[in-house]
């Protein structure tokens, strides 16, 4: 028999305890906070299921949920599209083909409430480059006041944000076509609009599939530039589920029902993205 | 139908050419007879590609013309050129079925249905495809997508030429050849022209009645199979073409014919005296090398070195004058050890000066 050595698991401890510590115990604590009812002086009572049932009655998560399941769709149904539209019209190669991927790479370098920041300045009805111009040109802008103008402005800004992240994998999977499915094509007599039906899109479907999921979970984690932004405003018109998350959890301190919302969130985010994922790898061949 | 005719084509892929180095085909004058079975043999990166792919007009020449029934078509986009080609890689469009994939050159160009319909099954017929014609193109093997390619070659039937890029790659041997035959077959049938590129000397000599050989941007030689392999016009083809190749020696002229290392060589025919300098190399194919009589006139002295038996034939290796010289001698007959004689067939002994042939 061979001598086991048992030393093999000193190796893995590092990130047995890294992982223990930011993820599962966090995670383990949250399971807990969710069952029980938090006082002052760390006193708690077992509660059970009422927070869940609590947080799936309540019309305020409803609200929540519809306007972040509202965000999400206008943003992949803006974004996707666009994003495959700006990849196909940049250059494959030369000089101009580095500047479009530099100035498309820019916004996702850019620090998440910096660009709040930004946009809450450019916007501003006042000051802002936008706002002014807007309300210059007669259109009565205010994203402060009014909820539609506040969703604009946050659509907006997202997708000024995100896109390149389509647009630049769209990119890469479109630069891996071989130019003789192009030639064939061309011999083929097919037109442009059939080129890229099937052609460049079944090609483009597997980064597709990342991006959609990608922007999918990040949209409905989203927090920092709306918070920047609106705030949640005006009233709770841009009041996103993240944004309304931490003001149960921070702002009253209701750890029990935040806990069992987060989990609620997180399960909601597994199953849009296995259903996500299902749909777009249906009827492949492993 | 068209007699393609190819004049003073050159091409290189940079923006300013200098030398003749800087292009990858140096200078082509062609001529495709209309519903000729040609092959563009050559080894990789001769020019064959950028050739097939200047004819159908995926590329542009840096010079010449290209005229197709004497027009110059220079301008003009494949689909106005009327051609098909096939890749060397399968290109298939995965969301479609095997059938829509046949049918999609027609439809593209707004064939009626049901003249479609009769087309793609007498296509995939030939291409063994009609079990497979409902299923879904991605599911295939690489040798069913390059059928597929293959079939979408053929589907038209208004094309002036249709042209292949080494399409067998991929494909099983034994496929290969029934393949090949039934591409031979198909000619026959419907005759139009087709240009085969290939890198393979089988495959070019059994596909095409015609065979033009590429050397390093170079046409060599345009002939039949029979011209290649009895009068190369390049030592390229020479030893390029036939298994073994042919047997080169360097030599130099002598009244009358041509000497190497001091023992003369008979040839059919005055050699004029090439311009000074030239370098001058004798060939004879192993298959003209016999094996004769001390006394027998023309009789030059080698040494055996060995024999390598291929089932139909011995091929013998010798040692003449310090250059090695191949014989190919039929099975059943005796192999000489040690000294022996051999004679070069003369009417088939060719001269080259800078490896062209002297006529």
């Amino acid at each position: 028999m061979k001598t086991r050595n048992q030393k093999a698991w000193f190796l893995v401890a590092p990130v047995v305890l890294l992982v223990a510590f930011n993820a599962v115990i966090p995670l383990m604590t949250v399971v807990n906070y969710s069952v029980q009812e938090t006082f002052g002086d760390n006193l708690f009572f077992f509660e059970g299921m009422k927070w869940f049932e609590e947080v799936l009655s309540s019309e305020r998560f409803h609200d929540s949920l519809i306007r972040q399941l509202k965000f999400t769709f206008i943003i992949l149904a803006i974004q996707v599209p666009l994003g495959v539209a700006i990849a196909l019209a940049m250059p494959r190669k030369g000089f101009w083909a580095s500047v479009c991927l530099v100035l498309m790479a820019m916004p996702l370098l850019i620090p998440w409430n910096v660009v709040g920041a930004m946009w809450n300045i450019f916007a501003l009805p006042d000051i802002g480059l936008l706002g002014k111009t807007l309300n210059a040109m007669g259109i009565d802008y205010n994203f402060t006041r009014q909820p539609f103008a506040a969703w604009a402005t946050l659509i907006a800004m997202d997708v000024w944000h995100w896109t390149s992240l389509v647009v630049l994998l769209s990119y890469a999977g479109l630069s891996s076509i071989p130019d003789a499915y192009y030639q064939a094509a061309r011999i083929d007599g097919a037109s442009a609009w059939a080129v890229f039906r099937y052609i460049q899109l079944p090609k483009l479907k597997h980064v597709l599939t990342i991006a959609v999921l990608l922007r999918f979970m990040d949209s409905f984690n989203i927090y920092t530039e709306p918070f920047v932004l609106t705030g949640g405003g005006p009233g709770n018109t841009t009041t996103l589920l993240s944004l309304d998350l931490v003001k149960i959890a921070l702002g009253q301190f209701d750890l029990g029902p935040a806990a069992a919302m987060s989990l609620v969130y997180f399960l909601i985010i597994l199953l849009f993205s296995w259903i996500f994922y299902t749909v777009m790898t249906r009827g492949e061949d492993k | 139908m068209a007699r393609i005719e190819l004049q003073a084509l050159r091409h290189s892929y940079r923006p300013d050419p200098v030398d003749d180095a800087d292009y990858a085909l140096k200078q082509v004058d062609l001529v495709w007879e209309d519903g000729g079975a040609y092959a563009l043999l050559g080894p990789s990166g001769c020019g064959k590609t950028t050739l097939l792919n200047i004819i159908s007009g995926l590329l542009c020449p840096s010079e010449g013309s290209i005229l197709f029934d004497g027009v110059r078509v220079n301008d003009l986009s494949p689909e106005e050129r009327r051609i098909a080609q096939v890749f060397q890689f399968p290109v298939v469009y995965d969301t479609m079925t095997v059938y829509d994939n046949l049918a999609f050159p027609l439809r593209n160009r707004g064939v009626p249905e049901k003249q479609i319909d009769t087309r793609v099954r007498a296509i995939a017929e030939m291409t063994d495809l009609t079990e497979m014609l409902g299923n879904k193109a991605s599911g295939l093997t690489a040798d069913g997508k390059q059928k597929i390619s293959l079939g979408r070659g053929l589907v038209r039937e208004d094309v002036n030429v249709i042209m292949f890029d080494e399409p067998l790659t991929v494909i099983d041997p034994h496929l290969k050849w029934k393949l090949r035959s039934k591409l031979k077959e198909l000619h026959q049938r419907v005759r139009t022209t087709m240009i085969y590129v290939t890198h393979d000397q089988t495959e070019a000599l059994t596909f095409a009645d015609r065979v033009v050989v590429m050397h390093e941007g170079w046409v060599v030689q345009q002939g039949t199979p029979q011209e290649l392999f009895e009068r190369p016009r390049h030592t390229f083809v020479g030893h390029f073409i036939g298994s073994p190749g042919m047997n080169l020696m360097p030599c130099e002229l002598a009244d009358g014919g041509v000497s190497v290392d001091g023992h003369r060589i008979a040839v059919d025919r005055a050699i004029a005296p090439p311009k000074t300098g030239a370098r001058l190399e004798l060939g004879v194919r192993p298959e003209f090398v016999r094996f004769v009589d001390a006394h027998a006139t023309d009789a030059l002295p080698v040494d055996v070195i060995g024999v390598r038996d291929t089932g139909r034939n011995k091929i013998v290796e010798t040692n003449f004058a310090g250059h090695k010289v191949r014989a190919l001698v039929p099975e059943g007959i005796s192999v000489p050890q040690g000294r022996a004689h051999v004679r070069f067939e003369i009417d088939r002994t060719q001269v080259y000066a800078n490896g062209w042939i002297i006529e």
